[in-house]
């Protein structure tokens, strides 16, 4: 028991401190607020059910994240751009033509079907193509090497796309079927809010049983394990780490369709942000775990959503919805001090942190 | 005879020195100091616009009105003109880096840029304290001229200022719409908050109510809390967006979806009068109002400006290669003007007087009007008009 206390320095009293200090102020917000109580019970509902929605997407990018840092140990950062290069080549080649040729409302169903395969493929076939030029030739390299190079690809996707499609924004067609709200127990939720909930959770479900009870999931855990070991038990290393890049990529390229159905317009600059988010929310739930993913993913969307309305308005700071970014990685901050490996994450060995 | 030898070479030494400064008479007695060009070098201006990233619309035109104005000039006391191209980014930080930069070259005579309010505030900072000067084609912030904010000396604009804009919104609103509550929305940015704040106090002012005054986050995407903040407050009769397009056509996309808020009418600023806000708003943009500069332009000189571009660079894509045009010949007129001509073709111009004659602009006749400079830089001749997107185009409804 002592032995433990010995180990800390001045500096985990600091940060113990600070951690104290944002708690106690977020606490006072909130009371100040709900005091206060400037907004009905509906405008509650209604932001929680915003941020579950914006949760749900950065849940989908967060898994690629988590996966892909499960098994190379490495943060890709052109994740989101593996985002934006499906849904914005979808939206170009399939959804704005089919819209002005009346197919996307005589048959919505097919037309989802038909835009999600293509953004899945487009975002898988970037990914891929990305490993294999990219990060394969530097598996053995620094962890740091790779890191820099996946900046530079997420650059170069970027203004390769830019280039290809120009800078201006494109729009994504309404669809007619999904307009409008229903209401549940009182609470009007947007049809589209609905449709991306559900599908997020249908996904992150069924990717969580494929690595779980699949064989080739299995074999992906075994490389995440250990490299050498699982070659050495017969598995394809290079076929499991593709695997894992074309996964984390699809649920990338899924996000970009629920995305544009919730934002109608796409752009090629579109997966900067919600990539890092997403990492945040990746590296709040635990990195390398996928609950952890999508926990982290749903209350990083939740907290951005209520928390400027929950706790800067108590504050009596003006136009607090600015500020939802710091809300964001503030929470990143607390749960680095409290907690390093993040909510769902296991304390890594040595070796592989 | 050693010692006759030494006279001889110290005579003929001093005839070289003398004959080496009769060369040059030329003594800068400038107050900043003065740019030389040799016979053969080129004149040096610099263009820093917003060139990447999702506002390199706006940037790109911009920097093509100043190219176009560069190749009708052609030359200058028989020396070409030559343009460095910066990146302003659109924020501080890359405003600050690209003034840096600028200054950092003796051989640049002046700037025109930045796009951004954003990256106009470090960047005239940086520019003013190193004697250049800078005249912007598109930052409309009122704090930039204003001398008790961010007016650095040798900062100039050819744009109009949003105290009159946001003026102009607020007397459409109140007079011609008859609203009398109203909410604004900007992004932080000095453009963005200077533009909604002139706003807001004018509608005040007028009688009107600000029910609520807030601000999103540029790159932000869902902005279904901060509308639904503002349909809390009282839903307002108007709301007021002077943001860039990515924002500005999520806002407007939502807004429609957030209960309270059907009804509202919606308006924006200049930063969305482009193709790309149009493609951005799309169908829920139908009917909602834009201030902005008054762009019908006209006259012989904007005819064969626009042939020229068009030639260069294809169709304009957004709206201030005008002002961009105008910026860089008030500028290159102020070169002529003042420099300085050697017999070997060598010129000089002093940065002082550069800046003395760039405030003291009066009538300079331009494709975007008649501009006259006050002693904060303020040059444009405002003409502001309110447009509806009627049938997916922009018409001028007022005034």
């Amino acid at each position: 028991m002592l032995q433990r206390f010995q180990n800390i320095s001045f500096l985990d009293i600091a940060l113990w401190a600070l951690a104290a200090i944002i708690i106690t102020v977020v606490i006072w917000g909130t009371i100040a607020t709900i005091i206060d109580n400037p907004y009905n019970p509906q405008f509650w509902a209604e932001t929680i059910v915003f941020g579950i929605s914006q949760g749900s997407l950065y849940a989908l990018i967060a898994i690629g994240y988590t996966l892909v840092y499960g098994v190379l140990f490495m943060i890709n950062f052109a994740h989101g751009e593996f985002f934006m290069t499906g849904i914005i080549t979808a939206t170009i080649f399939l959804a704005q033509p089919m819209k002005e040729t009346g197919f996307l409302d005589n048959y919505p169903i097919i037309s989802l079907l038909a835009i999600a395969a293509v953004s899945i493929l487009v975002s898988m076939a970037i990914a891929l193509l990305t490993e294999r030029v990219a990060y394969r030739p530097l598996r053995k390299a620094p962890r740091l090497v790779p890191l820099i190079t996946a900046i530079g690809a997420s650059f170069f996707w970027q203004y390769f796309f830019r280039g290809l499609y120009g800078s201006e924004v494109k729009p994504f067609p309404p669809f007619e079927i999904l307009k409008g709200k229903f209401t549940i127990a009182g609470v009007p939720i947007l049809k589209t809010h609905a449709v991306v909930i559900v599908s997020a959770v249908i996904m992150l479900i069924g990717l969580y049983l494929f690595v779980m009870k699949t064989k080739v999931g299995k074999s992906i855990r075994a490389v995440a394990e250990n490299k050498d070991v699982a070659a050495l038990m017969g598995i394809n290393v290079d076929r499991a780490i593709t695997i894992t890049f074309a996964m984390g990529s699809a649920m990338a390229g899924i996000a970009g369709v629920l995305y544009a159905l919730v934002f109608r317009q796409t752009h090629f600059f579109m997966g900067f942000i919600p990539g890092i988010k997403a990492f945040t929310a990746a590296v709040l739930g635990g990195i390398g775990s996928v609950p952890g993913a999508a926990l982290g993913g749903f209350l990083l969307g939740m907290f951005e959503s209520i928390g400027p309305a929950l706790f800067l308005e108590g504050l009596g700071i003006p136009a607090p919805h600015q500020l939802k970014d710091v809300i964001a990685f503030t929470m990143l901050v607390l749960v680095l001090i409290l907690r390093p490996q993040g909510i769902l994450g296991e304390r890594l060995a040595e070796e592989k942190a | 005879m050693k010692k006759k030898l030494f006279i001889t070479l110290s005579l003929l030494l001093a005839v070289f020195v003398l004959s080496a400064c009769a060369g040059s008479q030329f003594e800068c007695e400038d107050e900043i100091g003065c740019v030389t060009y040799g016979p053969d070098e080129p004149i040096r201006i610099a263009s820093a616009m917003v060139i990447s990233g999702p506002n390199a619309e706006l940037g790109l035109d911009s920097q093509h009105g100043v190219e176009v104005a560069v190749e009708f000039r052609g030359q200058i006391a028989g020396h070409d003109i030559e343009i460095q191209f910066e990146d302003e980014q659109c924020n501080s930080e890359g405003g600050q880096a690209a003034g840096q930069k600028i200054v950092s070259d003796p051989t640049i005579l002046g700037i025109i840029g930045p796009s951004c309010s954003g990256a106009g505030v470090p960047m005239s900072q940086v520019v003013s304290q190193a004697g250049y000067v800078m005249i912007s084609s598109s930052n409309t912030a009122p704090a930039l001229t204003d001398p008790d904010a961010a007016w650095n000396p040798g900062y100039l604009r050819s744009c109009h200022n949003d105290k009159v804009q946001g003026k102009a919104m607020a007397e459409f609103a109140f007079n011609e719409l008859g609203v009398t509550t109203a909410a604004a929305i900007h992004d932080g940015d000095p453009y963005t908050e200077g533009l909604a704040r002139v706003f807001a106090d004018e509608f005040e002012a007028l009688g009107g109510t600000i029910v609520e005054f807030t601000a999103v986050n540029k790159g932000d995407t869902d902005m279904r809390p901060v509308l639904s903040a503002i349909a809390a407050a009282g839903p307002p009769e108007l709301m007021y967006y002077p943001v860039f397009t990515a924002e500005g056509g999520f806002i407007t996309k939502q807004a429609k979806e957030v209960t309270g808020l059907e009804d509202t009418i919606l308006a924006a600023a200049d930063g969305m009068i482009s193709d790309a806000a149009k493609a951005a708003v799309g169908e829920a943009g139908e009917g909602m109002y834009f201030s902005g500069p008054d762009l019908s332009f006209s006259g012989e000189l904007y005819e064969k400006f626009l042939d020229k571009y068009n030639e260069l660079f294809g169709a304009p894509k957004s709206v201030f290669h005008a002002h961009a045009f105008d910026g860089t010949n008030m500028l290159l007129d102020c070169v002529e003007a003042n420099l300085v001509e050697e017999k070997d073709g060598t010129i000089h111009v002093g940065r002082q007087a550069l800046r003395t004659c760039l405030y003291a602009t009066e009538n300079f006749e331009g494709v975007t009007g008649t501009l006259t400079c006050n002693e904060y830089g303020d040059c444009a001749d405002p003409k502001i008009s309110v447009s509806q997107l009627i049938d997916g185009e922009y018409e001028a409804i007022w005034p």
